[in-house]
């Protein structure tokens, strides 16, 4: 029985692979869009669920991490730099950012810790509002370039598309990596029981920094991603709402669960703009009301309810 | 392969549509239909969807009916971005839209590229100095209304000092700079230069601010909401006017929304639903029967420019959309070419406007037209 | 100058005073049954479209529609926000109902951008928009009214909350619920009641701020982020730490905004925040809390 249902999920997984390769030539231009959008969502998808699933750190910063990523991409590429040098300066300094918040605000308790990330990300964003001679301010960064390999451009919907999924597996395969690595188990012995954690000398401090630090520099290097993708960057999309979606992602898919950010992406991204709904609203309202009755009978996202359902 | 595909599929199409002339005409709206300036978006889109009713009362243009799909940008110039990928992918024949600059800024290249003539509601400067040759305003750019409320200020107001309240976005900033630009040569101080925020609620700091200076006039440039707010705390703290702004400041929904905060206000409006013509008074009847609220200029906007584009494309007798917009370079439409026009109006090489304003007041809940300024062309 | 000066103090207090009703509610629930609200700000965003259903759809005059949206607010944000949300979340831990609040939030915004509209309404104001002059200063009597009914509200709930005996119970649960139960206190009655006096304050700051920021579906971002730093920065589990905040935030915005740099007002409220969170987190005037592992 157990290897039907085991072969139900790979087959699953594999008409998903399938799907994502084939994509590009099944839809028009705004359709490719939409899922380079999911991929890259997923990847800080991914960084706030190493943060929040396996550490159980709660962050409401990520789209400030996001949007810092954005920005150093948008300012170097559009005054000449190469792509790949402002992607990993995205990615390090996300990192470094990550691990200089989460020194003082991850001493406090889970709650706080929301706030305490909370405030960080509205502080960013009103800097990034502001300080017009850096950012932009409001009138943002516009015309920046898709990146360009040695005459390769991937500035075709279709390109840039496969150009971001390979990160999304290079990031999957990364994270599958750490999590199986001791480093991984030393994660899920925090959320599990962080006192017991202690008293068998995990140093619980700098593993729940390197988590949340981590899951910043994967917040960077989506948001590197994010500025080719859309080509202009203003503060708007790194508000608090960003971090918010971000975190229902995470739970709706699944928190703690290796596919759950590819899953919750999926709903918030993919679904509104495939399951007709009459406008906007319509659909934010049928999802604000999915979350409520998943988050009443199974706290732990769709994933999780799948698992009940397996497990029967 | 797949391009080849495409092709014969897209030439069947073409061959078809040819032989079966009952294909729509697709018309795309991509405009702030939610979001800070949702009143000006949504009183566009009902223009547009009024004067789309009555053509396809009349069988449509060329025979042939105008089906319309509404895109929200949810003034946010990413989400407009995407929202016009959307449309573009759609193939329509003209999209109307976006009235948020910031919007208009953004997807005026994709636009251009894909070669769609693009009838918006901006009004920021520079829209038209970019080059595009397939844009076309509704409305006079900040370039030629600024001028016009400057000698106002100047000659009937005689003021010398002045203190500016302003939106800190490409609208706000676009008329800041230019009227700033206009009070210089004309010897007025700028005494105060307080900038706000789209969709700030309290501004009980900022009105303190203009207190201080004690100029004057007292300029209020910014979108509808915040304008009735301001007005609203004005009032509240005693702040003395006069109050002078530009469409905005005495547009139907901040008169609705500020109520007797705003008596007293004067201003230069580019497009009205109370000019004392016809044409428009027919117009704003209709469309208080149709939707049961009286359209701010952003309702003719939509309005004219629907019934531009039929007049030109009837006057051509194909949909031909590079000839649509090389057409309307230099054309001008009288009330009586095409009443849906409602007031005369002339584009230049670059999709400026040039037609009549008003100088308007506020008079018990009601803009009042104090006067007729002339076309520049004229 | 002093005049000026003295014009933003009650301007901030007056604003303050209604980022304190909301504040004490957000607190409350919060000491009382683990519940952090995310929607709290939706909560005061929504009463006020309730009075304009029942003045427009309904053609009620303006103080029976807000009796009607008293009683539909209490029962939907008080009772029912207990019954169907609180009651059957908060045995999975605080995150999901934390989760589930914000998908609250999203709810009632986009119900109302739907059903309602996106645009802002104008709502009756409680006083004329004129002002007053007193020793030459000219205050707006808005923020005077609304400063004095804030404060009367404040006041009569601190009277009930030490003054009765049922708000001596509410304390009591709120400190200790299980010792509370051992002294047969009815644990679930006084929960509810917090959720009920929730309920009455959001309306109540409803109708004192929507005059002022027009009715709008995205009133309640900013007002909610600004209820969780006053309840904070006050100190959450004292009444009057919610009042202090609040009274404090309106003030310290409200000078920022004028003399400091308008643009980057909301910053100041932000670090005060996280520098009251790493250093004194049981707030300016809470007292500091021991809570089992």
């Amino acid at each position: 029985m157990r290897h039907a249902r085991r072969a139900i999920a790979w087959s699953v997984l594999a008409a998903a692979g399938v799907f994502l390769l084939a994509a590009p030539f099944l839809f028009r231009p705004y359709g490719i869009f939409i899922l380079t959008m999911w991929a890259v969502l997923t990847i800080a998808a991914i960084g706030l669920n190493l943060t929040l699933g396996y550490a159980g750190q709660i962050s409401l910063a990520q789209a400030a991490f996001v949007g810092i990523g954005s920005y150093v991409t948008a300012y170097l590429t559009t005054r000449g730099w190469p792509f790949w040098s402002t992607y990993v300066l995205a990615a390090v300094s996300c990192f470094v950012i990550g691990w200089l918040l989460g020194y003082p605000a991850l001493r406090v308790q889970h709650h706080y810790l929301a706030f305490v990330t909370l405030a960080f990300n509205t502080l960013i964003y009103l800097i990034f509002r502001n300080e017009e001679w850096l950012t932009g301010g409001i009138y943002g960064i516009s015309n920046v370039p898709r990146p360009n390999f040695a005459g390769w451009s991937m500035n075709g919907p279709r390109e840039f598309y496969y150009f971001c999924l390979a990160h999304l597996v290079l990031v999957s395969l990364a994270t599958w990596w750490l999590i199986r690595s001791p480093w991984g188990r030393a994660f899920v012995a925090l959320r599990e029981n962080p006192m017991r954690a202690l008293s068998l000398g995990v140093d619980t401090r700098r593993y729940t920094l390197m988590a949340f630090a981590l899951g910043a520099g994967l917040g960077g290097i989506s948001g590197a991603l994010y500025a080719p993708l859309v080509q202009f960057v203003d503060p708007t999309p790194f508000a608090l709402m960003l971090s918010l979606n971000l975190l229902l992602m995470v739970m709706v898919g699944g928190s703690g669960y290796f596919l759950g950010p590819f899953l919750g992406a999926a709903v918030s991204v993919l679904l509104p703009e495939w399951a007709r709904f009459g406008s906007d609203a319509l659909y934010l309202i049928f999802y604000a009301i999915a979350v409520m009755v998943l988050m009443a009978f199974c706290p732990s996202g769709l994933l999780g309810l799948a698992e009940r359902f397996m497990k029967r | 392969m797949t391009r080849l595909k495409c092709a014969l599929a897209l030439s069947a199409l073409l061959l078809m549509s040819g032989a079966a002339p009952a294909a729509d005409v697709k018309f795309a709206y991509v405009g702030e239909i939610s979001g800070s300036i949702a009143v000006s978006g949504g009183n566009f889109r009902d223009g547009i969807i009024l004067a789309v009713e009555e053509l396809n009362a009349k069988g449509g243009i060329l025979k042939q009916k105008i089906a319309l799909t509404q895109y929200d940008t949810q003034t946010n110039p990413g989400v407009a971005r995407a929202q016009m990928q959307k449309a573009i992918d759609g193939d329509p024949y003209v999209v109307l839209g976006p009235i948020f600059s910031g919007n208009v800024k953004v997807v005026m290249q994709m636009l251009q590229q894909a070669e769609i003539p693009h009838i918006i509601g901006g009004e920021a400067a520079e829209l038209t100095s970019l080059g595009d040759p397939y844009l076309f305003r509704t409305s006079f750019g900040q370039q030629i209304g600024m001028p016009k409320i400057a000698n106002f200020i100047r000659d009937e107001l005689k003021a010398k000092t002045l203190a500016l309240i302003w939106v800190n976005n490409d609208f706000g900033k676009g008329g800041r700079d230019r009227l700033i630009k206009e009070l210089n040569t004309r010897n007025i101080k700028l005494v105060a230069d307080v900038s706000t925020e789209s969709g700030q609620v309290d501004f009980a700091a900022d009105v303190v601010k203009l207190k201080a200076a004690n100029a004057d006039v007292v300029f209020v440039y910014s979108n509808e909401e915040e304008c009735a707010r301001i007005m609203r705390e004005a009032r509240r703290q005693g702040l003395k006017g006069p109050f002078v702004g530009d469409t905005t400041l005495l547009s139907q929904k901040t008169i609705e929304l500020a109520g007797d905060a705003a008596n007293g206000v004067m201003g230069h409006v580019g497009l009205t639903a109370d000019a004392p013509l016809k044409e428009v008074e027919d117009f704003k009847a209709r469309f208080q029967r149709r939707f049961n609220y009286v359209p701010d200029h952003n309702g003719l906007k939509g309005y004219s420019g629907v019934y531009a584009v039929k007049y030109v494309t009837e006057k051509l007798g194909k949909l031909d959309r590079k000839a649509l917009a090389k057409t309307m370079h230099g054309l001008t439409i009288t009330p009586k070419d095409e009443p849906g026009i409602l007031i005369e109006t002339t584009w230049d090489t670059t999709g400026e406007i040039d037609r009549i304003s008003f100088l308007a007041e506020v008079v018990d809940g009601k803009q009042k037209i104090t006067k007729i300024l002339p076309k520049i062309g004229k | 100058m002093l005049a000026d000066i003295l014009q933003l103090l009650v301007a901030g207090l007056a604003t303050g005073g209604i980022y304190a009703l909301v504040a004490i509610g957000f607190a409350l629930l919060w000491q009382t049954s683990q519940t952090i609200n995310f929607a709290q700000g939706e909560f005061v965003m929504l009463p006020a479209f309730f009075v304009l259903i029942g003045m427009g759809y309904f053609g009620l005059p303006f103080w029976p529609a807000v009796a009607l949206g008293t009683v539909v607010t209490i029962l939907a944000l008080g009772v029912l926000f207990k019954k169907l949300m609180v009651d059957p979340m908060i045995h999975h831990g605080v995150l999901p109902l934390v989760i589930a609040t914000i998908g609250l939030a999203i709810l009632m915004k986009e119900a109302v951008r739907e059903f309602y509209g996106a645009d802002a309404w104008p709502f009756p104001a409680l006083a004329a928009a004129t002002n007053v002059t007193v020793f030459g200063v000219a205050f707006a009597v808005q923020s005077l009214v609304i400063l004095a009914i804030s404060c009367a509200a404040m006041v009569a709930l601190q009277l009930f909350l030490n003054g009765t005996r049922t708000g001596r119970c509410m304390q009591a649960t709120a400190q200790n619920p299980t010792v509370a139960r051992l002294l047969g206190i009815p644990v679930e009655r006084m929960i509810l009641y917090t959720f009920l006096i929730n309920a009455a304050l959001v309306m109540l700051a409803s109708i004192l701020i929507t005059p002022i920021y027009l009715a709008k579906f995205t009133n309640g971002e900013l007002l909610g982020l600004y209820a969780f730093i006053a309840a904070i920065i006050g100190g959450f589990n004292q009444v009057r730490g919610a009042i202090a905040g609040g009274l404090l935030l309106g003030v310290v915005d409200n000078f920022t905004a004028a003399y400091i740099s308008s643009q980057y007002r909301m910053a100041v409220p932000l670090v005060f925040l996280i520098a009251v969170i790493l250093w004194r987190p049981q707030g300016l005037l809470g007292r500091v809390e021991e809570r089992t592992v």
